[in-house]
């Protein structure tokens, strides 16, 4: 298809993304805020030769997209806090069986149904610990429409290329504004598809992983035969309770993701080369930074922007490198400091200051430039 | 040097993972008589094993997707009807057949059995009912019948709950196809495994097993041959009976059959015909 422009939501950019990543299965069940991702799909599913399901919960929503993946198929679904909540369990088997998939979570205010129409950004550290056992995960965190869309392709090109689930982490506010959205010409997408097996099938190993420490992925309808499960397994997916094919396998999950971090990993980095101040924010407070940064820089206090389009695995030498380079550094996060806690692990003995706000609207320009001035004048 | 002896093998073994032989089931138990019966239906429907897939869940019932040589897939504990959903919709060309046991489908898995049933995918559910969690060493589920023991029952007081009849819940929940067998009908359950492949729908059947090291044992029911051969002489042939009739009382009568056969869209053919349709063809 050539190049389209929409005026539309976050929401929205981020299905069309989905679908021209190659998304052809997405398993759902409705939920404030993101309910307009499955009804886009809805619509636009049919016509792409794909299928919209909808499940009875969340549970069966993406452990049906972990089935669909398993036959080739991109596959996704999207959700907000409380559908999480009942999705870890199958995140886990999809780290396990190393499981190409996306998982959106448009975030609200929680715990528990909390504030279902406002945003926050609560679950950040929900994402990396919130299954079971260690593992490690890619979250992706877009601020515009124009992001929702082209981290969405992002997060499938991700999730095909490393075999792990991966999540979009967008607050409410950019799942629900509108803006300019150009949708590029598919020639110009650069789409990643995941390793399948050469070998002959007798001789495939399903588990057994390349150099780069992912395996290529027989699916369902191919000539190869395997078993996946989520028990501890050896090369040839068979379940083990040896301590030496836990210890391999975990560790091997973990390093395929850390490995080739500065591959995944995505930053802007903003007003920083003269900097005193370094703010660091995500999502819709990123965007308030950047113009209190703007207004703070006409005062005369030399502030720039960290904006992190990622935050699994956390930007570590980024950070490393800002704390390096500023006297401070302030978090503004809506939430009541999840990402601070990693950044002040990081940025030691740098100060980090918390501008949290674990509420519906996000900080505002002019509350980060007074931090700015408070910060200033320590 | 001596001679090797030739290994008699056994017929459905070119099904089955002989590398993953002896399989972790317990002497006298069911499952093994329905691994068999699923093998043998693969076998007499000439099925091809790379277009056909067995997922199960979690427990003793749930290994048994492991041991076929087909693609397999082992889910989180009451996920693999939901897994399975997603492989048939993702590619209708599969053969889908989910085994697991009563714990894993009809209590925490509960759920996606009746919406699937409702949903009318096409695949078959081949549920191993032994009355109770096997693989956690015996504690009651959802079709413990009441006041028999368990772990988590124990003597004196016996189960207070009241258990499913799965022939019933599959049928009012919209299931095509539903039939009840025990594991020593083995010809007439395979007969109906196939029945439930070869159906263009949610087929449901369910095999009365026996564990004798957990069940059997706490309710002083005997060893496996003798669990098994109760499980004959109660068993009471009803083809035909109205699915709300299909009793279920181990003690006394266990009915047996094929009570639903009935015919309604199926989800990935009304699918088809919406994309068609959705494209403009």
């Amino acid at each position: 298809m050539p190049e389209r422009v929409m005026f539309t939501m976050g929401d929205i950019a981020c299905a069309e993304g989905a679908l021209s990543a190659g998304c052809r299965y997405f398993g759902g069940y409705p939920i404030t805020p993101a309910t307009e991702i499955a009804e886009w799909m809805s619509i636009r599913m049919p016509q792409e030769g794909g299928a919209y399901v909808q499940y009875e919960d969340e549970i069966a929503a993406i452990t049906s997209v972990i089935g669909a993946s398993w036959t080739g198929a991109k596959s996704m679904t999207a959700t907000s806090g409380p559908g999480v909540s009942l999705m870890l369990e199958a995140v886990g088997l999809a780290v396990m069986t190393e499981t190409p998939l996306v998982l959106v979570n448009i975030m609200r205010g929680g715990p528990s149904t909390g504030q279902p129409t406002r945003g926050q950004q609560g679950d950040i550290m929900q994402a990396k610990w919130g299954s079971h056992g260690d593992y490690q995960i890619i979250a992706l965190t877009p601020a515009s429409v124009q992001e929702m869309f082209d981290q969405t392709v992002q997060a499938f090109n991700l999730a095909e290329k490393y075999r792990t689930p991966v999540f979009v982490l967008a607050d409410e506010t950019v799942g629900h504004m509108r803006e300019r959205l150009v949708i590029p010409d598919e020639k110009d997408l650069k789409l990643e598809n995941r390793k399948t097996p050469t070998v002959d099938p007798e001789d495939y190993l399903p588990f057994k992983a390349d150099d780069d420490l992912v395996p290529p992925m027989a699916v369902f309808g191919s000539k190869y035969q395997f078993y996946a499960t989520g028990l501890t397994h050896d090369e040839r997916g068979y379940p083990s309770d040896k301590e030496n094919v836990q210890i391999e396998l975990v560790t091997r999950l973990q390093n395929k993701i850390l490995h080739n971090a500065d591959k995944i990993i995505d930053v802007e980095r903003i007003e920083l080369d003269d900097a005193k101040i370094g703010v660091i924010a995500y999502g819709t407070p990123s965007r308030s930074a950047k113009k209190a940064i703007k207004d703070a820089r006409e005062e005369g206090i030399k502030a720039g922007l960290l904006r992190l389009k990622t935050v699994w695995p956390f930007p570590e030498e980024q950070v490393a490198r800002l704390a390096s380079e500023v006297d401070h550094i302030i978090v503004a996060e809506q939430n009541l400091g999840q990402v601070y806690h990693m950044v002040k692990a990081t940025a030691a003995p740098t100060p980090v200051h918390l501008m949290s706000k674990p509420a519906g609207m996000p900080q505002l320009p002019h509350e980060i430039l007074a931090k700015l001035r408070d910060v200033n004048s320590m | 040097m001596t001679e090797s002896t030739p290994v008699l093998r056994h017929p459905m073994s070119k099904y089955i993972r002989e590398d993953r032989q002896p399989y972790i089931y317990c002497p006298g138990c069911s499952i093994g008589i329905v691994t068999n019966m699923i093998a043998h239906a693969i076998e007499n429907l000439g099925m091809d094993i790379n277009k056909t897939v067995v997922v199960s869940g979690i427990g003793c019932t749930g290994r048994t997707s492991g041991y076929f040589k087909t693609g397999t897939y082992h889910t989180t504990h009451g996920r693999a009807i939901a897994f399975a959903e997603g492989v048939k919709i993702a590619n209708p060309e599969l053969e889908v057949i989910v085994v697991s046991g009563d714990g894993d489908l009809a209590a925490i898995g509960g759920n996606h059995l009746i919406h699937a049933c409702r949903r009318n995918i096409d695949m078959t559910v081949i549920c191993i009912n032994n009355f109770m969690y096997g693989m956690t060493g015996g504690q009651f589920g959802p079709t413990t019948e009441h006041g028999r023991y368990s772990q988590t029952s124990p003597r004196p007081y016996g189960n207070l709950e009241h258990p499913f009849n799965l022939v019933k819940l599959a049928a009012s929940s919209g299931a095509t196809f539903v039939a009840r067998w025990t594991a020593v009908q083995a010809r007439r359950a395979t007969k109906s495994i196939e029945k439930g492949i070869k159906k263009e729908g949610f087929s449901f059947v369910e095999i009365i097993g026996a564990c004798p090291t957990a069940y059997g044992r706490m309710n002083r029911l005997g060893d496996g041959v003798t669990m098994h051969r109760h499980l004959l002489e109660v068993a009471e042939i009803q083809n035909g009976l109205p699915p709300h009739e299909a009793e279920l009382d181990y003690a006394t009568k266990i009915i047996c059959g094929e009570f639903v056969d009935i015919e309604k869209p199926e989800y990935t053919a009304v699918l088809a015909e919406m994309q068609r349709k959705a494209k403009g063809e």
